[in-house]
């Protein structure tokens, strides 16, 4: 038992199911992320959290109470919308003080919640004005500290930085980690930013279309994603898929991929099992850090494999350069070190860390390997 | 180095400055001759306006036709002036105005934030009663009044008045609270508000401008009402409306035009007096900084 159980839990809006059999328990002091691209169900299953939407089968308990039916402001929750939601006529100390005095909490100790949360978030020369007077990243602020001065059991949090600026979003990024740590609070977070789910959490659930499709730790999914939907969701670029054959040789199977000349190139597999897909169609997932230029290969790698190949495009970005090939009749996103010298049109040694690879099955998706 | 253009339609030279102003000025001093008029015949005696022009300032000025018109006029069989009907008035319209904002308000809550099974519906027939003729409504109305032991008094004004504005204010409250962010509601829910303090911290608070314009809408209107005014008061409740036409009416010998120009000016006076005090309270932006625009 955790310390907030989501156990079996679907959503049916008339004869639509939106959400099917939810399973998720989380650990007291977790950050667990719920991560999907719009419409998969996360803020849904959120607000289900929340209280602020029903639910229709299956239990949402918080230590151990269920909380089914129970008002939100019933459950100990607090929540950061993703407007803010900042009551516009109240000044900010009002704002951050409304809860407690909604909950009958005596003035004095309202006041000193109040300057305790301003002075941990750094808006104590804000209290007196209105939401309107303030920046986006002041909002935020005033918003998370609305949610910290009821001393909740779970925070949620539904796409906070997502108004955001992208230089703000950072920021307030790192602060949300910070203060995750210091507090140890129990945190569910929705997001469709694959950014902030690596970086903030503890654990995430990828969802799609109303299902978990995977929930683990940010390693667990970048390394060894579910299937092709999480491989493809999370990372940026994201990872490259293309369809390979499996084949023997010298006893050990290798991924046979066609190169933009048209030949057919074997790519030794390290995974174990995938001997027994020999013969067989599969769809190969590189990430584009684990094709580099020689010199920029993973020296720890106990498997590089060489692939001359044509140059498509590159794309210096800072730090790095993005250099696109063509494999099996798509492109292949590989990440070279920013001063690599590629131009298009070139044949180039790519180096590729196959230790890195996964195999994912053609039909259902589902990774094989590793 | 010429000026950025301003971006009106027309060219904006003197000439055509001028030109656009003197047609303004015109047709607002067209406008305004009713109420010259009025003023004017409202503070000369009665001889200057039989035997001369309409148009004409006073040669001799008086008040004496609106202390007449206020307080001694013959109204029906009564010498009582203007002045117990316009307190009939103000006892009618003043509760009739806030009940109905209140309810309407409540209902645009309701309608917005709470929604149920068949609102949308609900929403649609009360829509419905802001078409629904005055004068349909009249033998129904009657007879319900009756039962209701209300009938020929001024709570029975208020009564039909606020059946007959909450069409009108639910209209306009729903449409103002359609455009509010639900997050706040929720917000407040999470922070343990219950259903009326959601509306009375929260949403009433925020609702200046649509009030504003409710109330403008509901004076006017009711203040201005002759068909239940006459249909349904009695002689003690008559408002100002059916009193006016009384004094007009029932002039015997001599028709004083003076006091009937200054009565109408006393009974219009409440809804410009309204018009001017709360439009300037007609504000904007006042949702402003409540969420990301």
């Amino acid at each position: 038992m955790g310390f907030l159980d989501i156990a079996n839990v679907t959503k049916s809006y008339g004869a639509v199911e939106v959400l099917h059999r939810v399973d998720i328990s989380v650990a007291e002091g977790e950050f667990l992320v719920l991560v999907g691209p719009s419409g998969c169900g996360k803020s849904t299953l959120l607000n289900m959290i929340a209280g602020l939407e029903g639910i229709t089968s299956g239990e949402i308990a918080i230590k151990g109470r269920a909380m089914n039916g129970v008002h939100p402001s019933r459950r100990n929750i607090a929540m950061v919308f993703q407007s803010y939601a900042l009551y516009p006529n109240m000044t900010v100390a009002q704002n951050i003080t409304f809860g407690l005095e909604m909950h009958g909490v005596p003035k004095p100790e309202r006041e000193a919640a109040m300057t305790r949360v301003a002075a941990m978030l750094q808006i104590d020369k804000l209290l007196d004005r209105k939401p309107g007077q303030l920046s986006g990243g002041q909002r935020q602020r005033v918003a998370m500290g609305r949610a910290l001065v009821r001393n909740p059991d779970v925070f949620l949090f539904d796409e906070p930085l997502s108004n955001l600026d992208a230089k703000l979003r950072v920021d307030m990024r790192t602060e949300i980690k910070k203060l995750h740590q210091s507090l140890k609070t129990t945190i569910v977070y929705v997001t469709h930013d694959q950014i902030e789910a690596m970086t903030l959490s503890t654990r995430i659930a990828v969802m799609n279309k109303g299902y978990v499709q995977q929930l683990g730790t940010p390693k667990d999914i970048y390394d060894t994603p579910a299937n092709v939907f999480v491989a493809t969701f999370m990372g940026s670029p994201a990872m490259n898929i293309l369809p390979a054959r499996v084949v023997m040789q010298d006893g050990a199977p290798h991924a046979a991929v066609i190169d933009a000349a048209g030949q057919t190139r074997h790519l030794r597999f390290s995974q174990p099992g995938m001997a027994g897909w020999a013969g067989r169609e599969i769809l190969l997932g590189i990430r584009p850090e684990a094709i580099t230029d020689p010199e920029g290969a993973d020296r720890k790698s106990g498997n590089i494999q060489h692939l001359s190949n044509t140059v498509v495009v590159t794309e210096p970005a800072g730090a790095d350069t993005f250099v696109t090939m063509t494999l099996s009749g798509r492109d292949v996103v590989g990440r070279m070190r920013a001063d690599v010298t590629v131009t298009p049109g070139q044949s180039f040694g790519f180096t590729i860390n196959m230790d890195k690879a996964v195999a994912f099955d053609p039909d259902t998706e589902a990774r094989i390997a590793p | 180095m010429s000026a950025v253009s301003q971006g009106t339609a027309v060219s904006n030279g003197r000439f055509t400055r001028v030109l656009i102003h003197v047609t303004l000025l015109v047709f607002a001093l067209f406008y305004l001759l009713p109420l010259f008029v009025m003023l004017v015949n409202s503070v000369k005696p009665l001889g200057e306006i039989t035997g001369g022009n309409m148009m004409a300032l006073p040669k001799v000025w008086t008040i004496q036709p609106w202390l007449e018109a206020w307080s001694t006029a013959q109204i029906g069989v009564q010498p009582t002036g203007l002045r117990p009907y316009f307190i009939n008035s103000i006892e009618m319209v003043v509760p009739a105005v806030a009940i109905s904002t209140l309810m309407g308000a409540l209902n645009g809550y309701v309608l917005t934030k709470w929604r149920f099974r068949g609102d949308t519906v609900l929403f649609g027939l009360m829509l419905f009663s802001c078409f629904i003729p005055f004068q349909i409504v009249l033998i129904p109305m009657a007879r319900l009044l009756g039962l209701m032991g209300l009938a020929g008094t001024v709570p029975g004004l208020i009564f039909v008045h606020v059946v007959y504005g909450l069409g009108f204010t639910t209209l306009y409250f729903r449409n103002y609270y359609a455009a509010f962010p639900t997050e706040l509601v929720r917000a407040a829910q999470i922070d343990g508000a219950g259903f009326f303090r959601i509306f009375t911290r929260i949403l009433l608070p925020l609702s200046g401008p649509i009030i504003v314009v409710t109330v403008i809408w509901q004076f006017t209107n009711i203040w201005n009402d002759f068909l239940f005014g006459s249909s349904f008061s009695g002689q003690a409740s008559q408002p100002m409306t059916v009193a006016l036409n009384n004094l007009v009416q029932s002039s015997t010998g001599v028709k004083a035009y003076n006091v009937h120009f200054a009565g109408a000016i006393l009974a219009a006076l409440p809804t410009l007096f309204v018009y001017i005090v709360s439009g300037r309270f007609f504000v904007r932006g006042l949702m402003a900084g409540s969420v990301k625009g």
